[in-house]
This record gives C-alpha cells, structure tokens and sequence, in this order.
C-alpha cells in the first residue's frame, strides 16, 4: 500500500519533467505554425500579417509565458486547443484513443496467444527441429518490419481477392462489432507478428531456465506428469519476463503505432501526434505527450503489481 | 463435428465475413467515395495555402470568377466584368441566382465584406500580396461591384479566380465564424470535417451553377498512396487524388481503372542563390545550366512523367524549350563558362532538398550532383524536414535549393514575388535585373492579350538566358478513377471543381 502511495507521489513529478521536456522540445524544431500551414508562401506575409497570425497561434509570448498559461491549464484538465481541429485538445485525445487502445489490446492478444505457447513448445523441444523451426519463425518474425508485412497483408487481399478492411475511418465495436474486428484484425496481426516474435524468444528462454531447477525436478520425481509440471510449477515462474516486456510493450502501443495507423489508415493516436508534429500543433503535440506517458506510467504500474501476484517471494518496495 | 471447433469455424466466418462486407458494402448510389493521401489543414478560405486545403475548399467556396481546363477566366458568382481601358477599374456583375448554404443570397456587400477581410492584415491572408492594388470598393447596387484600382492591374482579373478570394457571407464575417462553420456558395456542403480522416459533402441543391450529378462526396484520408491504390483495386473508393508518380504509373495496369494526366503549373527548379559566389558570376549560373541534362533528371527521378520547362509554365505562355539558353546539353560550353569565370578547377557547394516533398526531391539532387560533378563542382545534398527546409528557404540561406514551386495561371501573379524589385520574396530570389523588372511592369498594365503574349516571352527567354535558377520540368496532376464515374475534367492547376459535373453510373 505505502509502496503505491510512494508510486502515485512520483506521477505529478515525472509528469511535470515531461510537460517541460516536450514543451521545449517541439519548440526547439525550426519552423512553427504559421511555416508549417503556409509553407513557403508564409514569405509573402508582411510583418503586420505575421505579427497577426504569431497571436492567432499563441506564439507572441515568451516561452515562459506560453508554458506557465498551458501548465495553468492542465492543472484544471484543459489541455489547450488544438489549432488544426478546432476542438479541445482532451477531446481530440479521447476521440482518438480507443482506436488505439483496441488495437493494442488484440496485438497483445495476437502476441501472447501464438507467442507464449510457442515459447513454450520450443523450450520443452530444445535442439530439436521443431524447436528450430519456431526459433527461425521468431527470428524471421523480430527483423521483418512491420511496414513490409502490412503492405503485404493489403496486397495480397487487395490485388488477389480484392478485399481490403475498410480504411480511413473507425468503426467501433458498439455500433458494428463485425465491421470493428474486420477493420482491425489485419492491423493487429501486423502489429502484433513482430512483438508475437519476441515473446516467443523470452518465453522460451525463460522457460529453459526454470525447467533447469531443482523444483521442477522434484516435482517430476513425486510423479507429477509433464502437462502438470509444465503448465502448472514452471510457467507462472517462466512469466515474470514475459510480463516485463508485454508492459513495457503495451505502454508503447497505447501511444500509437504510427506505422501501421499510417498504412491501414486509421485514425489513432500515433498518426495524430505524428500529424501535430508536421502542423506544429503545439497544443495538441503536449497534450498527447503526456497523456500517452500517463498511460506508461499506469501500464508500468500495472506490471509491478504483477509481479506479485506471479511470484508471493516478492514484495514491493524493497521489504521482503 | 466437435462444438468447440464449430465455434471456432464460426468466429472466422465472421472475421472473413466482416472484411469481405467491410469492403463492398455500398455507400448510398450516387455518393461519391474518394481518396486523398493529405487532408485539408483549415477551413478559412482567406488563409489556406496547402494544396489539400484549397481542393477541398474550392468545392464548398466560390470567387467571383473561375479557371477552366484552359485557364481561362470564367464566370462564378460573377457572371460578368469589364475592365476599364486604362485597367484602373474592374466591374464585376453578381449571379442574381446565387445563395449561401445558410440560404441567403449573395450580394454585393458581401463581396466588399470579403475583399475588406482579404485585405485587413490582422486576417493574415496570405493572397493579399494578389489584391494589394484595391484602393476602395463601390457597391452602386446589390448585384454590381466597382474595383478601384491604385495602379493598372491587369493580372488582378485572374488572381481572383482563385479560391483565396472566395466571397463569404458578411453576416458569417461580422460574427468571427470565419474558420469554424463553412458557409460557402459552392456545389457542395461541407457536412462533417475530421482532420486527418475524413470529411463528407453534400451536394448544394440550390447551386446557382447548376444541378450537381452526385449526390455528395466522401473524402477518406488514406496516407500511404499504395494504401489508395489497394482500396481502388478492390473497390472501395471511386475517385482518388495521387501525388507519387510511382503509384499512379501502377493505376492503368489494374482492369477497370483509368488515369487522368494532366500537365500542372507547378515546376521542378534547381534554385541557384546568385548573392553567394561564385553563383554571382554570369558565366557560372549558365555553366550549371548548360552542364544539366534536364530530360535525363525528369526521366530518373520522375520516370519520365513530366515535361522540359522553361520559367512559364501556363499552356498559353509556355515557350518552346529547345529555343531558350542551354536547354540541350553542352559539357563542352559548360566547361568553357567556368574557365571563363575563372572556375576551370570548379568549386564546391550545397544544396538543400526536403524530404519527400516533392517525393522526388532526393533522386532530383543526387542525378544533379552527379552531372555538375563533370564540370567539377561537388554538391553537398543537405536532407531536411519540410518544416526546417522551408524556414532555411525563406531565410534564402541555402548556396542551391532543389524545389517545387507553385504556379499561377497569369505570369505576372506567379513570378512578381521574385523577379521585381519590390517582390516580397526577393530575399529568396536574391537577384534584381532590370529587364526582368521592366517586362513585368509592361505585362502587369498591357490589356491587348497578344501584347502581353510578346512581352511574357521575352521574359521567358531572357530570364532562362541570365539563370538564377534552372528549371527542369512540370509534372503531371494525377487523379485516378473508376469506370463508373463520369464527366470528370482535370484543370492544369490541379483544381477538383469538375468533381461538381461527375455522375456515377
């Protein structure tokens, strides 16, 4: 419980670094809103023009005053508004996020589901050809990027079948749960074939380490069966780096997979921020940082708490 | 069968099943579905500047006049003008016909409402440079608005079929909704707009232009154009724009799909900045002309899809390449040029390119370095964001920029911003001529269209001859189609106006 308290005391801290590092930094880019939305045409404006259009976008203050007015801002949860959508940034943000959040749930799904069990299949095989076949499947899996295998995906369906997931806007589950799988089964697939590739590797490995020790022998002599054993004493054991990088995977995710938004076009969160960035959309490049690092920050939490419950030998914060 | 793997040979039905429905379940009949790889970046006509934005506004806002396929000046919300002889007064006749989509009609006070916008210069309108010459607006009568101009200006006329001069109601001006609601009085209502994903258009059915043949359009925002080229193929979109000479060459081998071409204003350019040396020097500029193959750039870097320009680029004034300086290779007088200037040994410089915009801009400047390499100069391909590449250009810190510029259909509209002495982006061009300055005052007062022919060519030639930049080649304006939609015409200014005459059969 104090270790939690601790972990929440600390959000507002990280939080605060974070505002600062983002602020800065999307400043620090040459070109600003008015570049990025005029182009070179923005060379035709007169100084008057120019001084007209820097306070329509906010960018007549100093930088000081620019941050201490957003950071007013979120401390009352408004983000600011965003100058290409016209709209509330948190708006924008929640209208786009659970596109995002769906699709990382399934390639988490995608992943675990082919990647543990393969993990396992091999570490029980080890030096075996099967146990060969899936280590090249997870290596083939892990350097393969995930832009070549969506654009195959959507080639090979689009040119041979000619079918295509519907492209361009999100259709949630609510309204048409059929449409919402078809649109996102192929973008999970893709996103989650790599990240599949890795837990197949992590769980394989840590699977050999634990099928090493001395419990997992013990409990072969007493009779338990190999299903039992496998499944039951030395799985839960082999998890704990399986958990590590699907959080910290999860947490990436949730912030968008540019990629794989950009070739299936959907709309989430990381074509969003990657489209602010291009516009110079201040307020709604901040305002998405932190609410992905928020995410990261939860995820992360999430997993700590895990750990526990996988394994009662640990206890969180340092007392044992 | 076991019930398990019925559940399971179900779920993928219905996994199969939402594709395949996903895919050709049909919007309403007449609905255009059309794709575009870049969205629209606002709403307020005065403002937008991106190609994007101005196709997309152009459907909903109307000028006062048009260009068609030739260029020509044709009517809008005017349905006629008359310029003064002495080109100091330009009369517009308003469409009585004419309505906003709130319904009102459009009048005169509106147009002065919108011209007063364009001109105030906390609107931050860009196009104001076009318009500067507006001394005062008389509205005589509700259908009849009066120009009074500070000079003659005679390229005003087709500045203002552009969509940067769209008239808007004075009540939406009044109310600073300029930006956030979009009442146009164009073929289309603009009903939904979701930056970056999609926008939906319904068709005016009280367009004073006529009787729309869809009955709305469906824009999706597919960012990557082999993404476009996908839903195309299987028949998910009806209509595309396409930018990357790539995939459109990849439209005509698909059954069922057809390519409209059409050559564009826009051109491909190696900007010299003739204020760093040696590019001050005569000999060198045109030694860098003569040493580039401009037919082997366009066939390398854009596959050939494209055409050898010189610095005009609209069909009535485009000159005849092969009669301006240099335009055929010659390595030989090249060479000489820079022995001339005293560069026999050559010299080495930067150039700056952004990337993917145009998405030929890498390949533009590697085949340039490797043909200015022969006459010994050694470029440096400096790569930049477009953002960063576009502050470095209008700072006109660059030694030679590879770029992409717009055109405008009158030469004096596109070119007075560089090549007159009092042009606003002279610090970009950073070369005065008194020729050059002297032929566009004559072209800006000249009314007799053959004179203005002869005066244009002669800047043509000569600003060829002198070289502070090298223009290569326009490319091509791509929309794809499908055999269903008809009646679609491209313009060279990439306009999407035709889309008001497609029917889908």
């Amino acid at each position: 419980m104090t270790y939690l308290l601790r972990r929440l005391i600390t959000f507002p801290l990280v939080m605060l670094g974070v505002s600062v590092l983002v602020f800065v930094a999307i400043r620090l880019v040459p070109g600003d809103s008015i570049t990025a939305m005029l182009g070179t045409e923005a060379g035709l404006l007169t100084p008057q023009q120019k001084q007209a259009l820097a306070a329509y976008f906010g960018l007549d203050q100093s930088w000081l005053v620019q941050y201490g007015r957003w950071l007013l801002g979120v401390l009352s949860a408004d983000l600011g508004l965003s100058v290409t959508y016209g709209k509330p940034v948190l708006d924008v943000i929640l209208q786009r996020f659970p596109l995002t959040l769906e699709l990382a749930c399934l390639s988490m799904v995608v992943a675990i589901g082919i990647g543990l069990p393969l993990g396992v299949f091999a570490a029980t095989r080890r030096e075996r050809g099967s146990d060969l076949a899936v280590r090249i499947f997870a290596m083939i899996g892990q350097s393969t990027p995930s832009f070549v295998i969506g654009l195959m995906i959507i080639y090979v369906l689009s040119a041979g079948f000619g079918i295509l997931p519907a492209m361009g806007q999100f259709i949630p589950f609510s309204e048409d749960p059929l449409g919402n799988i078809g649109q996102l089964i192929l973008p999970a697939l893709t996103l989650g074939l790599s990240f599949t590739a890795s837990v197949t590797r992590i769980s394989r490995s840590a699977m050999l380490d634990v099928l090493s020790d001395d419990y997992v022998r013990t409990a072969r002599s007493k009779g338990a069966t190999r299903r039992r054993v496998i499944w039951r004493h030395a799985l839960p054991n082999a998890l704990i780096p399986v958990v590590t990088l699907s959080g910290v995977e999860f947490g990436y995710l949730l912030g968008g997979a540019v990629l794989v938004e950009q070739i299936f076009a959907l709309p989430g969160l990381g074509r969003m921020v990657l489209d602010a960035i291009l516009q110079r959309d201040y307020a709604l490049v901040q305002g998405s940082v932190l609410f992905v690092a928020l995410n990261f920050m939860i995820v992360n939490l999430l997993v700590d708490l895990a750990y526990v419950m996988l394994d009662p030998r640990i206890r969180l914060g340092g007392r044992s | 069968m076991k019930p398990g793997m019925t559940r399971r040979l179900l779920a993928c039905a219905a996994v199969v099943a939402g594709l395949v429905g996903a895919s050709v379940a049909p919007a309403a009949a007449a609905t255009l579905k059309m794709a575009w790889a870049q969205d629209a970046t606002g709403l307020d006509p005065h403002k937008q500047t991106a190609f994007s934005s101005i196709r997309l506004l152009e459907l909903v806002y109307e000028p006062l006049v048009r260009l068609n396929g030739d260029l020509k000046v044709v009517p809008a919300l005017a349905t006629e003008w008359t310029f003064a002889p002495d080109a100091r007064t330009l009369t517009f006749k308003l469409d009585p016909k004419a309505k906003f989509h709130n319904g009102q009609p459009v009048t005169a006070a509106d147009v002065k409402a919108s011209f007063t916008r364009i001109l105030d210069q906390a609107t931050g309108a860009v196009a104001r440079a076009n318009y500067a010459s507006i001394a005062s607006i008389d509205t005589p009568d509700d259908h009849t608005v009066v120009f009074n101009l500070s000079q003659p200006d005679v390229p005003l006329l087709t500045a203002m079929g552009s969509v940067n001069a769209a008239i808007l109601p004075a009540s939406e001006i009044a109310a600073g909704k300029i930006g956030t609601a979009a009442v146009g009085s164009g073929p289309f209502k603009l009903e939904s707009w979701e930056p970056n994903a999609r926008e939906v258009l319904k068709a005016n059915a009280d367009w004073a232009g006529g009787k729309v043949g869809v009955d709305g359009i469906d824009i999706k925002v597919l960012p990557d154009e082999n993404a476009i080229l996908a839903a195309l193929r299987a028949k998910q979109v009806d209509f595309a724009l396409l930018n990357d000479p790539l995939v459109a060459t990849l439209v005509p081998k698909v059954a069922g799909l057809t390519l409209n071409r059409k050559p564009v204003l826009s051109y491909h350019v190696l900007q010299l900045n003739p204020s760093r040396k040696p590019m001050t020097e005569l000999a060198v500029r045109q030694a860098i002309s003569c040493a580039i193959d401009r037919k082997d750039v366009l066939d390398t870097a854009l596959l050939g899809e494209g055409e050898i320009t010189g610095p005009l680029t609209m069909p009535q004034y485009r000159s005849d390449p092969k009669t301006l300086f240099c335009y055929s290779r010659d390595l030989a007088k090249a060479r000489k040029l820079m022995a001339d200037a005293g560069y026999a040994n050559g010299f080495s410089a930067t150039v700056i390119a952004a990337t993917g915009e145009p998405p030929t801009a890498a390949a533009e400047a590697q085949v340039i370095q490797s043909q200015l390499k022969e006459i010994g100069i050694k470029l440096d391909i400096k790569l930049m964001e477009l953002n960063v590449y576009v502050d470095t250009w209008l700072k006109g810190d660059f030694d030679m920029a590879v770029a992409l510029n717009g055109g405008r259909a009158d030469p004096y509209s596109m070119y007075n911003r560089y090549w007159t002495k009092a042009g606003n982006l002279q610090k970009v061009a950073n070369y005065i001529d008194d020729t050059l300055d002297d032929l566009m005052q004559k072209g800006r007062v000249e009314t007799d269209p053959a004179k203005r022919k002869d005066i244009f060519s002669a800047f043509d030639k000569h600003l060829a001859e002198v070289s502070p930049w090298i223009w290569l080649y326009t490319g091509y304006a791509y929309t794809a189609q499908q055999q269903n939609v008809q009646g679609f015409v491209p313009t060279p200014d990439g306009s999407l106006f035709g889309l008001s005459a497609v029917s889908l059969k």
